[in-house]
């Protein structure tokens, strides 16, 4: 699976988004479902799903799906 | 990036120039506040000499008037207080931007003695706290505040507010012989960490402890801050604890304990005037007064200027851990209302 493939499945886990959410284009702040409460929630998830660890600074960084894309990218997540 | 850089001097010029532009911004954004400063006489645009010539609003004022700077359209985030009587509690208004400032700064601030790294962190609350994301109290929304800088996060209590001992002690075997985080309210970490540890003979001396919520409560059984970092260190090996002050009305600034212990310190970007609460002119060193507090984080509501309802005292300035000045906060003013106690939890919020 795509590295956006299984991020998209995170981030609708996570936040318990429903079909209707466009994932990929998703902002920090956008929908109700991602506030602080759901940031932390997909935080946890994403570090379980790829087997990272961010820093406190990339956790208020991560500020969209493409944001979180790029820093899996950083950590050598393959596409 | 240290927000802990700058002295005095250097301080004061550079918050004239932005809490003056501020002032503006708020004037000219907010209806309310623009009346507020009308009815006091100083008219838009006006200089103001020094830090201290910058006209205040009373933290009460937030309960009492709808105070922000953004039209209803951009709101993201309604922060209250809770208020036990008269007046109601505090409503402060966040629309996006400002929401991830403050927890920027925040970042910032907690960064200075945590480290880039999140650390398992273990919370001095219940996990009941935060179950209701739309209307977080004061508690709630510090704790939520705060779990952005720690990781696998374990709660000290259980969802009816029990000790749950076994929770602590796992989290112990698992992280304990490594850094790791704690945070909570002051007479909550008392009660429920302290006092558990000493029973249990736990063994806290790698944990950082991060705590905040005012004394009152403790006062009343004679702990004090020297008394609390004191016994901490004694009977459970903590040593690096780190109390702040920080109010719901200027969110994600917090005044920070330095390392030696029993002196607050002002990021760069936030300055306390002592005043006179008679004369209300700047208090010298080392005579308390009321707590002002200026920072340049609030833009979505006027909160950048506040005369808090607090009692401090400035120890003395660069002279200390930090540059700036140091101070403590000493209680409240006998004159205030009785506020819920989580009142002044909460610089650190969630949102």
């Amino acid at each position: 699976m795509s590295l956006n493939d299984r991020l998209r499945g995170v981030f609708v886990d996570a936040l318990q988004l429903d079909d209707s959410v466009d994932v990929e284009n998703l902002k920090y702040r956008d929908i109700e479902e991602w506030d602080s409460v759901g940031h932390m929630a997909l935080v946890a998830a994403i570090e379980d799903e790829f087997d990272v660890q961010f820093e406190t600074e990339q956790v208020i960084d991560m500020s969209s799906f493409k944001v979180a894309v790029d820093m899996l990218k950083g950590f050598g997540v393959a596409e | 990036m240290s927000v802990f850089g700058r002295g005095q001097a250097e301080r004061e010029t550079a918050l004239l120039a932005e809490l003056t532009e501020l002032t503006e911004h708020h004037r000219a954004n907010s209806e309310q506040y623009d009346r507020i400063l009308s009815s006091l006489g100083i008219k838009s645009g006006e200089p103001f000499a020094s830090l201290n010539d910058l006209p205040w609003l009373p933290v009460r004022m937030f309960k009492t008037h709808e105070l922000k700077s953004i039209p209803d359209s951009e709101v993201f985030k309604v922060l209250t207080s809770s208020g036990t009587t008269g007046g109601g509690a505090s409503r402060i208004y966040l629309d996006k931007d400002a929401a991830a400032v403050q927890t920027r700064q925040l970042g910032a601030t907690l960064q200075e003695v945590l480290g880039g790294k999140r650390l398992p962190m273990l919370m001095v609350d219940t996990i009941g706290i935060i179950k209701n994301r739309r209307s977080f109290s004061a508690r709630g929304a510090g704790v939520l505040g705060m779990a952005t800088f720690g990781r696998s996060h374990v709660y000290a209590l259980d969802e009816n507010d029990r000790p749950d001992v076994e929770a602590v002690k796992e989290f112990l075997a698992k992280h304990g012989s490594e850094p790791f985080l704690i945070f909570g309210f002051t007479f909550m970490v008392w009660q429920y960490l302290y006092e558990v540890a000493r029973e249990h003979e736990l063994d806290l001396s790698n944990g950082i402890l991060i705590h905040s919520g005012g004394w009152k409560k403790l006062i009343d059984i004679a702990v004090d801050n020297a008394e609390f970092r004191r016994r901490f260190a004694e009977d459970t090996g903590l040593t690096q604890i780190y109390n702040y002050y920080g109010m719901i009305e200027q969110i994600g600034t917090v005044f920070l304990e330095g390392k030696s212990g029993n002196s607050l310190y002002c990021p760069d970007f936030a300055d306390v005037i002592i005043r006179n609460p008679d004369t209300w002119e700047e208090q010298p060193v080392g005579v308390p007064g009321v707590i002002e507090v200026v920072s340049t984080l609030p833009r979505s509501y006027p909160g950048h200027v506040l005369l808090t309802e607090d009692l401090g005292v400035v120890h003395g300035i660069d002279d200390g851990d930090w540059p700036g000045k140091r101070f403590s906060v000493l209680g409240r003013l006998p004159r205030a209302e009785a506020r819920g106690c989580s009142d002044t939890f909460s610089g650190a919020v969630a949102s």
